[in-house]
Formats: C-alpha cells, sequence, structure tokens
C-alpha cells in the first residue's frame, strides 16, 4: 500500500456530541452565550464610532426610565407574548406553523368588523364579541393548512406562510374598499374604532397584557396536566405511535391547530382593539415570525416565553431609544439585534455538541 | 508475502472511543491475520460495530494505535481505509437502486468508466476467482437481499480490498444463504483475504471462524481458538458467568381458539399486496411463532390485526367478532395487544422522549373522567415494573431514550402484559437484547402462555423460535408457505419455506 508519505494528522477542529448537560450546565453556556453575545455587539458598535458602554446603557434605560417607557415596552411585549404561546401548542404536536402572521391579521380583521359594525353594543358584549370573533377567524385560518394537510398531506410550511399574504391582502382590500374610512379625505385607511371597541386599559397599559399572563398559565396547565395535551405530546414525537395507541391523529391535529390560530387570532384583536385601535395592514407587523424565534428560543415552554418575549421587547424598546437619542440608524439598531440574536441562537449547538481541539497529550477539551 | 502473513492484516492496539460520558470501547486490542477468518461476537451495546466503524473510517478513536498491514495509520474517512485495503458490508446496504450491479460496482472508483462489454469481463474475472455468481445487469431494486449481498462484497473486492468486516451479515438471510455466504468467505479465506464478521449468533461463530475475539461492555475479554470452543464457554465469555441456554416449553394446556384470519389480503402503501390470502388461528394458551425472512409481511401482519392497517379481503375473528373495520382504540378494549418492536426500537409503541411513567398512559390516559390525565397509577404501575422485571433506570421520569434496549424492551412488554392482554403479538421482542433480558423475556411469554393467553412471537432466530413455540407459521412475500409443529420441525425445513420453496398446501388447525 501506498501510504507511507502519508502521515496523516488529527484535524485541528472537529466536533464532538456532549453527554446530557445538567440543567446548570446548560444555563451556563446560556449565560456565557449573552456576554459573549454583548462583547460582540459592542465590537460593533465601537466599529460604527459609538461608545458601547453608552449605548448599552441607554437600551436598558430606555426601556425602564420611566413608567411611560415600562408601559411602552410591556406594550411591545404583549403582541409577541400572546403570538408565541399560539405557534407553541402546533410546534409542540411538531406541525411548523408559521402563519402565526396571517392568523393575527385575520383575527383581527373578524375583530374589526364587529367594532366597526357593532359599536353601540353593551361595551362588554362587544369585547367579548370581538375576543369570540379573532379566536375563531385566527382558529379557521390555522384550520385550512391543517385540514389540507390531514386530507391532502400538502407541507404545512409553505401553506401557513402562503395564507398570511392571503390574509395580509385581504386587510389591503377592505382598507382600499368596503372598509375604507369616507371621512378621510380619499386617504385610504380603516376608521378608528369607536373608544366603546377599544380594550380597556389596566395600569396604564392595554388589558393584554393580563390575557397574556392568564394564557401562559392556561397554557401550562394544558400542555402538562390534560389528556389533550397528552396527545399534542404524542402526536408531535411520532404520529405511528399514537396511532397505535388508539389516538384520532386527524382530530387531534385539526384541534390543536384551531386553537394554535385561535390564540394567534386572540392576539390580533388585542393588538387592533388595544394598541392600534384601527385595522391596518400592519397589525402584525413581523410578530408572527418573531414569535417563532421566542417559542424556540424558550424551548415552547409558557414560562419561559414570557420571560423571553420580555427581553425581546426590553432590546426592541431600547433600540427605538438609541435610534431617537443617538440618530443611530434603524438598520445598525437591526443589527445590532442580529449579533445579540445570532449569539443566543449559536449556544444551543453548543448545549449539544463540542468541538475537540486537538492537543497533544491525551486530554482533549470542548467548549 | 511470507513477510507479510507473519503480520497482522489489522492490528488494534489499546483503542478507546467514547461518546460523552459513555465508554463505546475501552482500550480494546484486536488482531487479524492474513488467511484468516476473525469472528467479533459480543452482546448488543458491547462495542462491535463501535469498533468495526472506526477502522472503516466512519468514527475516529479518540486514544489507541491502529495498525493495517504492520504499519501505523490514521483512518480519517471511509476513502482512506479504502485506499488501505480495507471494505466493510453495512447490516444496512448502501446501494443505489436503480441501478444496475456493475453500476453500483463501479460507482465512485476513480478509474475512467469502460464500455459495458469490457467492465462485465473485467467482473466476471473476479467473481470466477472468488466462485461469486451474478447477473451483473440487473438491476439493485429487482433484487433479493442476498444478491445486494454479493454486489456489496463484489463492489469491495473490485475495491482491491483485502480485508472484508461484515456487520452481522446473516441477519437478513436464510440458513440456505447464509451457507452460500460462507462458502464464499471461506474461498476469500484461501486467497489470503482477512476476514472481520460480526455476529451474535453462536453457531454460526463456531462453524465459520477461525479464532474468536470476545467484547463485553467496551472491553475485549479474550481471543480464543474456534476449534477449542463450545457454544457455552463462548456465551460464558461473552455474558461474563455461566448461562443456561435452555428455553422451557410448558406444554399448552385448555387450548380455545381465540382469533381466526381467514383468507386475508392486505394491500401495501403502493398498492402491492403485502399480505396474500392468509388463513391461520391462534389459541389461548400456546405460543405461535412466525418464522419468516425480514420484510415477509409480518409488519403488515400486525398492524392489519391491531387495527392500523386496513385489509383488501378477507376477515379477523376474534371470539367470532369480525375485528377488521374496528378502531385501533376498540381493538385495545377487547384486550388485543400488539407490542411491535421496530429496527430503532422506539418507533412505535413507546414515546421517546417521555418518561416511563407517561408512557404507562399512552394506552389508558383517556379512560378516566375529565379533562386531566390521572398520574398517579401510571407512576405506581412504572414503579412497580421497575421494581418486577428489574429494569435500570435513572428514574420513572427520565426519558425512555436514554435507557438501554434491553431495559426499553422490558418497559414496552411489561406495560402490554400488565394491560392483561387475552392476546399479545410481540415482534422481535429480544432484538437488540443481551442474553439475560432475552431469557427474561422468554420467561414472560411463557408465564402469559400459562395464563391462558394467546402469545403470537415473530422472531429472527430460528433456534429460538423452535425451541420456544408451540406452532411454527413460516410467511414468505406475504403468503404462508407453512404451519408447523415446532417440536417435529428442523430449521432446514423451515429455512426452505422462507424462501419458498418446497411449500405445500397450507394447512390450518
Amino acid at each position: 500500500m501506498n501510504n507511507k508519505d502519508k502521515t496523516i494528522k488529527d484535524p485541528l477542529l472537529r466536533i464532538g456530541k456532549r453527554s446530557e448537560l445538567t440543567s446548570k450546565q446548560t444555563f451556563q453556556i446560556r449565560i456565557l452565550a449573552v456576554c459573549l453575545s454583548i462583547v460582540a455587539g459592542g465590537i460593533f458598535i465601537a466599529m460604527i464610532g459609538y461608545n458601547p458602554f453608552a449605548i448599552y446603557a441607554t437600551i436598558l434605560s430606555g426601556a425602564f426610565r420611566s413608567e411611560m417607557a415600562v408601559q411602552a415596552t410591556v406594550k411591545m411585549m404583549i403582541p409577541l407574548l400572546i403570538a408565541s404561546l399560539g405557534v407553541t401548542l402546533a410546534f409542540k404536536m411538531k406541525f411548523w406553523n408559521i402563519g402565526a402572521e396571517g392568523q393575527i391579521i385575520f383575527g383581527a380583521t373578524c375583530a374589526s368588523f364587529f367594532a366597526l359594525y357593532f359599536s353601540n353594543l353593551n361595551h362588554i358584549v362587544l369585547i367579548l364579541l370581538m375576543m369570540m370573533a379573532g379566536v375563531i377567524g385566527g382558529g379557521l385560518w390555522g384550520l385550512i393548512p391543517a385540514l389540507f394537510k390531514v386530507k391532502f398531506g400538502t407541507n404545512e410550511t409553505l401553506f401557513t406562510l402562503m395564507l398570511n399574504y392571503i390574509a395580509l391582502h385581504i386587510v389591503a382590500y377592505l382598507r382600499d374598499g368596503p372598509w375604507m374610512d369616507p371621512h378621510a379625505q380619499g386617504y385610504s385607511k380603516i376608521a378608528r374604532f369607536d373608544p366603546n371597541a377599544a380594550l380597556d386599559k389596566l395600569l396604564g397599559v392595554q388589558a393584554g397584557w393580563l390575557i397574556g399572563l392568564i394564557l401562559v398559565i392556561v397554557l401550562t396547565i394544558y400542555l402538562k396536566y390534560t389528556k389533550q395535551g397528552y396527545e399534542i405530546n404524542v402526536v408531535g414525537e411520532s404520529k405511528d405511535t399514537a396511532r397505535y395507541a388508539g389516538m384520532k391523529v386527524n382530530r387531534i391535529i385539526l384541534r390543536t391547530m384551531f386553537l394554535s390560530g385561535g390564540v394567534a387570532g386572540l392576539c390580533g384583536m388585542i393588538q387592533a382593539s388595544g394598541s392600534d385601535i384601527t385595522l391596518t395592514t400592519n397589525v402584525a407587523g413581523g410578530v408572527g415570525f418573531t414569535a417563532i424565534i421566542v417559542a424556540w428560543l424558550a424551548q415552547l415552554n409558557p414560562v419561559g416565553i414570557l420571560i423571553v418575549s420580555f427581553l425581546f421587547s426590553v432590546l426592541e424598546k431600547g433600540s427605538s431609544v438609541i435610534q431617537s437619542t443617538y440618530g443611530l440608524s434603524t438598520d445598525s439598531a437591526d443589527v445590532l439585534q442580529g449579533i445579540i440574536l445570532f449569539f443566543i441562537l449559536a449556544c444551543e449547538f453548543f448545549v449539544r455538541y463540542r468541538l475537540i481541539i486537538r492537543k497533544k497529550e491525551g486530554s482533549k477539551d470542548g467548549i | 508475502m511470507s513477510d507479510k502473513a507473519a503480520r497482522y492484516a489489522i492490528e488494534c492496539k489499546n483503542i478507546t472511543k467514547r461518546f460523552g460520558t459513555v465508554i463505546a470501547n475501552d482500550s480494546i486490542h484486536l488482531g487479524v491475520k492474513h488467511g484468516e477468518i476473525l469472528a467479533l461476537l459480543g452482546e448488543n451495546g458491547s462495542g462491535k460495530t463501535t469498533l468495526m466503524n472506526m477502522i472503516s473510517g466512519i468514527y475516529h478513536p479518540d486514544e489507541g494505535e491502529l495498525l493495517i498491514h504492520g504499519e501505523k495509520v490514521n483512518i480519517h474517512s471511509p476513502v482512506d481505509s479504502m485506499e488501505l485495503g480495507i471494505g466493510m458490508i453495512h447490516q444496512h446496504f448502501k446501494l443505489v437502486e436503480a441501478f444496475r450491479a456493475m453500476d453500483n460496482i463501479v460507482l465512485g472508483t476513480k478509474s475512467k468508466k469502460l464500455k459495458d462489454d469490457l467492465l462485465e469481463k473485467e467482473i466476471m474475472q473476479l467473481c470466477n476467482q472468488y466462485g461469486l455468481t451474478i447477473d451483473l445487469r440487473k438491476r439493485v431494486s429487482d433484487m433479493s437481499v442476498s444478491e445486494k449481498q454479493t454486489v456489496e462484497i463484489i463492489k469491495v473486492l473490485y475495491r482491491g480490498a483485502t480485508i472484508l468486516i461484515l456487520d452481522e451479515p446473516t441477519a437478513v438471510l436464510t440458513p440456505q444463504e447464509t451457507s452460500q455466504l460462507f462458502d464464499i468467505l471461506r474461498k476469500m479465506k484461501e486467497k489470503g483475504c482477512a476476514i472481520v464478521i460480526i455476529t451474535h449468533k453462536l453457531q454460526e461463530v463456531l462453524e465459520i471462524s477461525d479464532r474468536v475475539t470476545i467484547l463485553r461492555k467496551g472491553k475485549s475479554i479474550q481471543s480464543v481458538e474456534t476449534k477449542d470452543s463450545t457454544a457455552a464457554s463462548l456465551t460464558e465469555l461473552m455474558v461474563g458467568r455461566k448461562v443456561e441456554l435452555h428455553i422451557e416449553r410448558p406444554e399448552p394446556k385448555n387450548c380455545k381458539t381465540i382469533l381466526k384470519v381467514v383468507d386475508l389480503t392486505v394491500e401495501g402503501t403502493d398498492q402491492n399486496i403485502v399480505i396474500d390470502d392468509i388463513s391461520f388461528s391462534i389459541k389461548s394458551g400456546e405460543i405461535l411463532g412466525i418464522a419468516g425472512v425480514a420484510g415477509s409481511g409480518q409488519k403488515e401482519l400486525c398492524e392489519t390485526i391491531a387495527g392500523l392497517m386496513k385489509a383488501k379481503e378477507g376477515a379477523i375473528l376474534y371470539n367470532k367478532e369480525n375485528i377488521l373495520g374496528k378502531t385501533p382504540s376498540e381493538i385495545i378494549h377487547m384486550g388485543i395487544s400488539m407490542s411491535f418492536v421496530p429496527e430503532d426500537r422506539l418507533g412505535m409503541g413507546l414515546v421517546a422522549s417521555m418518561g416511563m411513567t407517561d408512557n404507562m398512559l399512552l394506552k389508558t390516559y383517556n379512560d378516566g373522567k375529565g379533562p386531566f390525565v390521572d398520574r398517579k397509577p401510571a407512576k405506581k404501575l412504572a414503579n412497580k415494573l421497575v421494581e418486577k422485571l428489574s429494569i435500570v433506570t435513572a428514574g420513572v421520569e427520565k426519558p425512555v431514550r436514554l435507557m438501554s434496549g434491553g431495559n426499553v424492551q422490558k418497559v414496552l412488554l411489561g406495560r402490554e402484559i400488565e394491560s392483561g392482554p387475552n392476546l399479545l403479538i410481540t415482534a422481535y421482542p429480544v432484538r437488540g437484547l443481551d442474553i439475560n433480558s432475552s431469557h427474561t423475556v422468554y420467561n414472560l411469554l411463557n408465564e402469559q402462555k400459562s395464563n391462558h393467553v394467546a402469545v403470537v412471537y415473530i422472531g429472527e432466530d430460528l433456534d429460538v423460535l423452535l425451541e420456544l413455540s408451540d406452532r411454527i407459521m413460516v410467511l414468505c412475500h406475504g403468503k404462508i408457505t407453512g404451519i408447523l409443529d415446532a417440536k417435529t420441525t428442523t430449521k432446514e425445513e423451515i429455512g426452505l419455506l422462507m424462501t419458498g420453496e418446497g411449500a405445500k398446501e397450507e394447512s390450518d388447525e
């Protein structure tokens, strides 16, 4: 054999699987990732000519410096929290619902119908009616891809994604057509809701935060302790096993996607009647996509979602303040957010794997 | 040549490989000479496949030296290993189904593509040397399992391999095909090839090998000459102590037909017939063994009885009631239990990410009233099983995927038995189990038999089927080729029926 000239060395770096880490070690890795992300973000800030410490301080103070700032942060958190809870239901079942955006929009649209045309009803009745409309609207928007998946085996990722655009353009049509505000002097927008159709405020912020908190508790219980939650887990793990256990898999998929879409729809209703007090094409504003990241970062744990969505809102609110204070462009703030997210998402790799560096002696350590 | 023969073809010194905290190979020593067949014997999880994967470049050892033809080497990829003349034949074939045999053989070699005729001539020459017969222009998708294996062997020989590693090559073969394979291996040995065969079947080790290296729990225990060994002595080395190899077979009592399958035909997903007009019956208090080459319709039969697959024609009468068309949950509540253990062990029947407690709930979670799951009885049951079957686990709430194969099987079978079935169908319940755990399973099944449960045992190992079952039904391509009395039949007879040859008019009752 002609391999005499080939004295191959070990590769400098290779990837090895970690043994299962304790939750403490996992926590340490995540904290380390957060620290590194702040350092990397700081380098970026320094590179564009600002003082990283000042910028970071402004982000924090921007989110918390006054009662109003805190209220604004919470207001940003509400849709993110609820939408993330919605997609979590589907994700637990390994149903890749990336259509929360559309479900939010359609839920908001259905709720807006009552806000616009039944505004003289009793306030409580109207709000409850709008909530129901939001849930059912969002639920139906989630049910459609589930139905096609169950009947024809269509790809839910593409299907839910496409429905986002349909929902968006339905709103655009309503804005330019049937629901156009006649008092807007030809400017095409939907009329502001009657105050009667606006969600009440609690502690200075729209009541959505309370609904969000209640949903966190309800979902924790639903997923952990109910039969339906158990079914979702089994179907998510293996449909064959679920069938083997006598579960009606199709019904479970339909039901869960209705609930997932329903929660997102409720989110749309809350955003429209609590924050925007009208319906715009921007009612979801990308929240449905950010929710996917939030849900995964929180490992599909409702309480985790509460924490992660709060941190996200702090970052978001803080970035908007550095934009106004330092004149930093929106894009730079987005890059900063991206860097931080990148590190946090990448650390999940190191939770599962380690890099093995070549050494002269036998002992090998990973990061 | 004389110099070469003295040296080892493969020599492993202190090879160690870790996966996380698990030590798969713990300073292993092993040597194979040219012109020798070495059997690598060990229970599942003893590190046989890991070791061979390192030699063939799929894994990289953490510590230790590997010498090929007497020279220290560092193998980083299957390509490196191929260049050193090592050929590995995996358990799952790596062939392109849509290609012909000859295309598969030359695939990936760097030489210029020859014309079909020339190439065929070249390969045939090689085949004649080793006594291999194959139609080189046949598509792999039209081939039987043993033909595919032959293609794999030619593939590595064509690349100039002189060291051959075969990972459980007989698992998918009938006894006749196995002896054909062994003839080929002997011929290769004469030609000076070094051959390593991984297996856990003792009879085959004794038949084919010159020396045996025994692995236990990742350590190489000993290398012995085959001619000085017996099945008992090898088992003792493999397990670490003396083991009773005999399986009990209590006389069946009070047999009553409980399930009758009449003219059952089932179509698979792509409209091919997977069960072809079969009729048989299962009696309470007996064990019906089902033999057949993998993929002869065993899985489909199980799934049809459990209500997971639709039948095209025929009937399945359970206590005279047709259960075809009933939902799986109705069938479960009639007392029919099916535990099918697929290759990956966790595919169906257990939820890998859940703990034992939640897995106990799988078929009963919906029994109580109200919207909530009652976990208390499940937890009790889980603890009971841990104690009764001596299941090794870090806790009943720890995900079952972290448990070893044997313990997973015990959890699955234990749950099914605890549900008090009238009919217990188990497919491959000892797949991947060590000898001890296997015997625990056999005892559990016998216990059920004496409790008047009808037991169906779908197995791979004919020796076990012959010892455990009362009757053996042989499947071939979805047809029943024979139902035999296990006490009087022989392995050869079953083997012939498995290939569909020697099938006589099927008889029932």
